[in-house]
Parts: structure tokens; C-alpha cells; sequence
């Protein structure tokens, strides 16, 4: 295949002058060839440059794609033909008031008015009331039709979010989700924050993911201000984000349990979930991980001491962890309700270009950590999870062997003594003119950061993308001719983030 | 006459307890210590100590609902035979009486819950009207089974003295099939697992709780009290037909029927521990199951009185 974006890896800083700069129809051209020919898009955003806007894409088939190219006011849309840009487009019709012309189904993603002066919104919204839900939902016509509201404010402490189903009887016709409630301009505060106050920054951006989300950020720091972090940082690195998938995704197998009102694995999962983030508290002192990955590499290193107690814990947690999944998977009436239930074809998923355990438990195997390993993961192997049956059933099944794998991963890293130099004094020196794009497997899938310097090597555009992002609309299509009773079930094993995708 | 009254009102005060039981039951296999076993009685003092909040788009349906819930409860209750005594009110044909009576306190809940407008309670209400159907199909079937044994249409010629005792002598097997499938309405009937899971939040997947999530301080004690009257209501039964000696009126026959009742309540308990629950279109199958088993015991006995 020739094309005119150039390669790039994971992690790697260019100059911008070496980023192709496209005309929009050649860029346009080629990048819907990688994506037909079975692509993915891992960054399209536009950002301003001087009283221009830009266009920047990353796009992923085995290896990373980037071109660039000056932005049109309007063009003929992508989606239309070529899905996995639907979102992508609606975001940058939302940030720069550039319209997709064609765009099947262009609404608002956040609700909140565009980032130029003077630019009419693309949605014609007006902002002064801040309501996300305030929009004309798609509708059903029919004698028999009902629609059925959920959220913002949802029962239980979770993030706010509103769904609105169509149904005939209990079937789900159709399911729109609308999200922004949680819209804090993450991205724009990046721009002008004091350097030192990045990671923490980009530690709150998903609470759940505090340990993905920093690693891309110090990761593009890193490759930008060329600083290698050492060995014991990357293993120790790697083993936070092994902590973070494994805690959350025990979590949502007690969850799971929960929903279908099996009740043992859900007390017993929800226990093991605390003991999983208590061993994250023993290497940095916060359950998350938060302050522990910084630019260059780790703030606190793993004794000996801490080695083996992490060790003892493990040992003593795996067989729990065994019998509570038997338990679990090996119940009928469970199976009975994970099987079958919100199907999302291999082929919806390729079109929706879902990522992570929703993506691989629909058969696509893309994992950041065997794709594009970063870290310490380029010396693991990493099997391929994927499932085909793309159901609850799957999710869940996928989320099994992760956690399984993810404790033997840690095990083996900690077999080892692990040494590292303690980070002390980061270097945001930013070089000017220079791109990167990072990407972690995180417990949800592709994270990924991209960082845009300008002249003098501030940062000109920081783009933060959640694999929230990808998969919000792979729920929606779970739910298409599912009960709706079975609606929080699948939710559970979507358990996407709000707040990573509202930015 | 007093003793039954005594009787009625003890039932009253202590179902709430025994609804504990499950909780407690539940949280041992769920390795937690669970709630005190009197919880029930705090809830409900709580909620009455409450004032009640009602939306502007209700009407007196909506207060009605909770009001005649409970006072149906109450009224089934004095009919039922406990442990064996003669009930407060009892007559040729009672049965049908109570099972109506029941049918018009789910009425005016599920009224009450169409009253809000909601699209929850309007869904919940749907579900509520449409289990109960397929119940109905069973508890007839039993009442057909139990008027070929008895002649009778009366609770208290099933299930007080020796009558029970003379069921069981009558038709053995086939009455085990019946305890069986009474076991799955009382399920169905109280909105437990595998049917419908009472501890759940999540409003989409509720059958009862959704009905009334909007009722409020009082008017939720009253709903409250008026499901553990019920479920007391099936569980006796269900009690007195695992246990169906006949102690006359000695304190040996009420620690049986106790210990029965605390059965019962321990094996539904046990059932929502054990299993998961269905999902919502396979509920009907479930209960379809009782019917089966209720037919099947009548055919027996059809054969057997030939």
C-alpha cells in the first residue's frame, strides 16, 4: 500500500516539518484508504495554529499513520463511508465549528460551544443554559412505541450520563446516549498550567485510569525532552498498570455478579477489588496510583521488602481469586444470562472500531500492550484474549483471562530484584515544533495522548483521547433488540467512563 | 375467637422479622455479617417517622395504593389458618374471596404506580400485571387439586387441625408437587429471586420496587408492611404443609409451625443466594413450571380417587 502519511511508532518525537501537510482532498483520500483496508483511527483532531486550523490524524493498521493538513470550513464527511471516524468528526465539528457535510448523524458530543471566535456553532445550540440533554433525540413512531429516559441522575453513586430508549414492549429498539455532563475542558487546561502540574492533571481525568492516562502523558514527555526512564521504572510502571486493570476489572466481575443478583461472587469480588488497589497503596501510597508515574520515571521504588510482601499477598489472593471466577463462570443460571445477551457483531465492532475487552470480546485481538508495547511489555507475552461471541458472556470472559494473566504478569515481574532511580526534578523543557503520540493499554483499552509544540515549545495542542470514547456507541449497539431489563447488565460489562470521555 | 385474634395480630407484628431472616441468610452466604435481624422494624419506624412527598402530577390514586395494599394484606391475613387455628373470618368459598382480594390491593398499586406518569413505573406495572397472570393459572390449579381431595373451597378445610394431616394421607406424591410449585408463586407473588431481585438499584430491571420507588416515608411503610404480610401469608401455607401435624392448640404446635415458617423463610433465602436470576423473558417459563407441576398432581389424583 502507498500512502501519503508517513509512518510513525509509538512514543516516537518528529519535528512537525517531517509530518506531511497534506491538501484536505489528499488527505482525505488517503486516509480513508488505510481505514477501509481495515485501519483505525486513534487521533483526528484539528487544532489552531497562528489564525489557521489544522488537521492532525493518527491512524493504526499494524503500524501508526500520521498526515496532516490545513482545515476547510466544510468538506464531505468521512463517516458516511467510512465509520470509524464518527466520532472523530462530530468532535472536531464541536471544538472548531468545522462541518462534515453528509454526516449521518451529526449532534453535539460535549454541549459546549466552539473553541474559535466568531465561528457559528455547527449545531446551532445556544449555550447560555448549560444541558447537555437539552437536544431532540432520535425517535420511534408507532402506536406501541414508548421511550424510557434514565439519568442524568442515576440511582447509585455513579457519574452522570442520560440514555433514552425506544422500545416496543420490553425490546430496545433503539438506544442514543448522550454524555457532556462531566464536560471540565481538560484539554484546555492543559495548555496553560504550570508544567509541573501535567501528571496531575492528567491523573484526574479518569480516576479509574489514573495509572493509563498518566503513563501516556509522561511517556510523551519523555520522547519529547528525550529522557529514557530506567529499567526498574518501566517494570514498576508496568506492574501499576497491571494493579489497575486487575482491581477494576475484578471489580466489574463483582459488578456483573451483582446485576444478575448472584450475590457471593459480588461480596466476594467487591472484597477482593480493595485488596487488589491495597497492594497499589503499598507501592506509592494511594490506591489509584495516583503520584506515581512521573516524566522520567517513577516517584517511589520497590524494596526488597515491599517485593516480597507484594509477593506473599498475591500468593495468598490467587487461589481466591481462582475459586470466586469458578464460582462465578461456572454457575448455570449466570451463563444462562451473560450468553446471548447484547450481542455486538465482529463486524459492528470493526465499524464502530471498538477498542479493549469490548473489542476483543467481539473478536477484534488489537491490544495496545502486543501491538505497540511500551514500558516493560515488550519482554511479556501478551496472548491474544479475543473472544467471538461478542455478549456479556464474552466481555466478562475476557475480563477472566486478563485477570488471571495480569496476576501472573506481576508475579514474574516482581520474581526479580527491581532498582530504580527515584524522579526528583522533571524536565518540561519542552523542544519546539515537535509531535508525539503516545498509546497505553489501559484496563478499558487504547489509551492514547498526542502533544503538539509550538515555536517556543509551548505545548500548542494537547489532545487526550479515552477508550471511552470508541466504545460508548458499542453499548448503544448491544442494546439493539436486547430487553431492556438487561440494559444495566451490559452497561456493567462496558463499564465505560463518563468523565475520560466527557474531557 | 380472641385466640385467633391474638393470632392475626401476633402474624402481623412478627412478619417483619421473618423477612429478616432472608437478609441475614443472604448475607451469610454472601460472607458478610448483614444487617441486624430486626432491621425491618427500624425501616419501618424510620418511614413512619417520615413526613410523605408527593409529585404534583399524581392524584388520590396515588395515595390510595399504599393504603389499600396494606389493608388487603391485613384482611387475607384473617383468613389464613395459623398454625393450625381456626382463622378470624371463615366461609364456604373464602378462597376465592382472598385471591380476589389480593388481585384488588395489586390493583391499586399498580394504579397507584400508573398514576405517576412515569416511564419506570409504567414499565414496572406492565411486568406486575403480567407475572401474576401465569400465577393465577397455578393457584387454580391447586385450588382444583385441593376441592378433588376435599370438596371443599375453604382455607380452613385445608389447613387447620388434621386436616392438612389428611391431605398428605389422602394423596402423598402429588401434594409434594403441589408444596413445590406454592414454593415458585410465593417467589413470583413477592417479588424474590429468581424472578425479581429486591436489592437491586437499578430501576430498568426491577418488577415491584419500581412500581414504588415514588412513595415516600408513611405511604413506603405501608407498602413495606403490606409484602412482608404477604410473603408471611404464602409462607404459612407453605409451612403448614411441610409440617403438617396436628398438635391441637400446645405450644409444641406453634414451635413446629415456627420452625416451619423460619424453613421457609431460610429456603427462600438460600434460593437467592444460590442462583442468579432469570432474565426478564424467561421469567414466564419459570413460572410456567409451577403450572405444570400443579396440573400434573391434579391429573394424579384424578387417576388415583378413580
Amino acid at each position: 500500500m502507498t500512502t501519503a502519511f508517513i509512518e510513525i511508532s509509538n512514543g516516537e518525537k518528529l519535528a512537525r516539518e517531517q509530518i506531511p501537510h497534506l491538501v484536505f482532498d489528499e488527505f482525505q483520500k488517503n486516509a480513508m484508504e488505510i481505514v477501509k483496508e481495515g485501519g483505525k483511527v486513534v487521533q483526528y483532531f484539528g487544532y489552531q495554529d497562528g489564525s489557521s486550523i489544522k488537521l492532525l490524524a493518527v491512524l493504526r493498521t499494524d503500524k501508526l499513520f500520521i498526515a496532516g493538513c490545513d482545515a476547510p470550513d466544510t468538506y464531505p464527511c468521512f463517516s458516511q463511508t467510512c465509520e470509524p471516524f464518527h466520532m472523530f468528526e462530530r468532535e472536531i465539528a464541536e471544538q472548531f465549528g468545522i462541518k462534515p457535510e453528509g454526516h449521518p448523524w451529526l449532534k453535539m458530543v460535549r454541549y459546549h460551544p466552539n473553541y474559535r471566535e466568531k465561528m457559528p456553532d455547527v449545531f446551532g445550540n445556544d449555550y447560555k443554559e448549560d444541558i447537555p440533554g437539552n437536544y431532540n433525540y432520535y425517535q420511534v413512531k408507532g402506536d406501541e412505541i414508548h421511550e424510557v429516559a434514565v439519568g442524568p441522575v442515576h440511582a447509585g453513586v455513579i457519574e452522570p450520563g442520560h440514555f433514552r430508549f425506544n422500545c416496543i414492549g420490553e425490546r430496545v429498539l433503539h438506544l442514543e446516549i448522550q454524555l457532556g455532563y462531566q464536560h471540565r475542558a481538560v484539554e484546555n487546561l492543559l495548555y496553560n498550567v504550570l508544567a509541573k502540574r501535567l501528571p496531575i492533571l492528567a491523573e484526574s481525568i479518569a480516576g479509574d485510569t489514573a495509572i493509563g492516562h498518566s503513563l501516556c502523558m509522561a511517556q510523551a514527555v519523555e520522547a519529547l525532552t528525550k529522557v529514557k526512564p530506567d529499567k526498574g521504572a518501566q517494570i514498576i510502571r508496568s506492574i501499576a498498570l497491571e494493579l489497575e486493570r486487575l482491581a477494576n476489572h475484578i471489580g466489574d466481575l463483582g459488578a456483573l455478579s451483582g446485576d444478575v443478583a448472584f450475590l457471593p461472587p459480588a461480596n466476594y469480588f467487591g472484597r477482593m477489588r480493595g485488596d487488589f488497589l491495597n497492594l497499589s497503596l503499598l507501592i506509592c501510597g494511594n490506591r489509584f496510583g495516583k503520584g506515581l508515574v512521573r516524566p522520567g520515571g517513577v516517584r517511589f521504588s520497590l524494596s526488597d521488602d515491599l517485593r516480597k510482601t507484594m509477593d506473599e499477598r498475591l500468593k495468598e489472593l490467587k487461589p481466591q481469586v481462582e475459586h470466586v471466577l469458578d464460582l462465578l463462570f461456572a454457575a448455570s443460571t449466570v451463563r444462562a444470562r451473560f450468553e446471548d445477551c447484547g450481542i455486538v457483531s465482529n463486524n459492528d465492532a470493526e465499524h464502530l472500531g471498538l477498542v479493549g475487552p469490548a473489542g476483543r470480546a467481539s473478536g477484534i485481538s488489537y491490544d495496545a500492550r502486543r501491538c505497540f508495547p511500551t514500558e516493560h511489555y515488550g519482554q511479556i507475552d501478551i496472548p491474544e484474549n479475543k473472544k467471538p461471541s461478542g455478549d456479556v458472556y464474552a466481555r466478562a470472559r475476557v475480563r477472566y483471562d486478563e485477570v488471571l494473566q495480569s496476576i501472573k504478569i506481576i508475579q514474574s515481574l516482581i520474581d526479580t530484584p527491581v532498582e530504580t532511580n527515584i524522579v526528583e526534578d522533571v524536565n518540561y523543557n519542552l523542544p519546539s515544533s515537535s509531535f508525539v503520540v503516545t498509546i497505553n493499554e489501559a484496563w478499558r483499552g487504547e489509551v492514547s495522548h498526542a502533544l503538539l509544540t509550538d515555536q517556543n515549545g509551548k505545548i500548542l495542542r494537547y489532545k487526550v483521547k479515552d477508550p471511552s470514547f470508541h466504545n460508548w456507541n458499542g453499548l448503544a449497539m448491544s442494546l439493539r433488540d436486547t430487553g431492556i431489563s438487561d440494559f444495566p447488565l451490559n452497561n456493567k460489562s462496558f463499564n465505560l467512563s463518563y468523565c475520560g470521555f466527557d474531557l | 375467637m380472641i385466640e385467633s385474634i391474638i393470632l392475626w395480630l401476633l402474624a402481623v407484628l412478627v412478619a417483619p422479622f421473618f423477612s429478616g431472616v432472608i437478609l441475614k441468610v443472604k448475607a451469610f452466604f454472601g460472607g458478610k455479617k448483614g444487617p441486624p435481624l430486626l432491621i425491618n422494624y427500624y425501616t419501618l419506624i424510620k418511614l413512619f417517622k417520615k413526613g410523605s412527598v408527593y409529585s404534583t402530577s399524581t392524584t388520590v390514586m396515588f395515595k390510595l395504593g399504599p393504603i389499600i395494599s396494606l389493608g388487603t394484606a391485613l384482611v387475607v391475613l384473617m383468613f389464613l389458618p395459623i398454625a393450625g387455628q381456626d382463622p378470624i373470618f371463615s366461609f364456604k368459598g373464602d378462597i376465592l374471596f382472598i385471591l380476589y382480594l389480593m388481585g384488588l390491593g395489586r390493583f391499586f398499586v399498580i394504579a397507584a404506580a400508573m398514576d405517576t406518569a412515569s416511564p419506570f413505573e409504567g414499565m414496572g406495572a406492565a411486568r406486575e400485571a403480567y407475572f401474576p397472570i401465569i400465577c393465577e393459572a397455578t393457584t387454580f390449579m391447586i385450588l382444583i387439586f385441593f376441592y378433588r381431595l376435599t370438596g371443599e373451597l375453604q382455607l380452613s378445610a385445608y389447613f387447620t387441625e388434621g386436616n392438612t394431616i389428611e391431605l398428605w394421607n389422602l394423596t402423598g406424591a402429588p401434594l409434594l408437587f403441589v408444596v413445590i410449585a406454592f414454593f415458585i408463586i410465593l417467589l413470583t407473588e413477592n417479588s424474590r429471586v429468581p424472578v425479581d431481585d429486591p436489592a437491586t438499584h437499578l430501576e430498568l430491571t426491577m418488577i415491584h420496587e419500581v412500581m414504588v420507588l415514588d412513595h415516600s416515608g408513611p405511604d413506603f411503610g405501608l407498602i413495606e408492611l403490606g409484602s412482608f404480610c404477604k410473603l408471611f401469608f404464602y409462607s404459612t401455607i407453605v409451612s403448614r404443609l411441610i409440617f403438617p401435624f396436628d398438635f391441637g392448640s400446645s405450644a409444641i404446635g406453634f414451635f413446629v409451625f415456627i420452625a416451619g415458617l423460619i424453613i421457609v423463610y431460610v429456603a427462600v433465602g438460600v434460593t437467592e443466594s444460590v442462583i442468579a436470576r432469570y432474565r426478564m423473558d424467561k421469567v414466564p417459563q419459570f413460572v410456567l413450571t409451577s403450572f405444570a407441576l400443579a396440573f400434573f398432581a391434579t391429573i394424579i389424583t384424578l387417576e388415583f380417587i378413580k
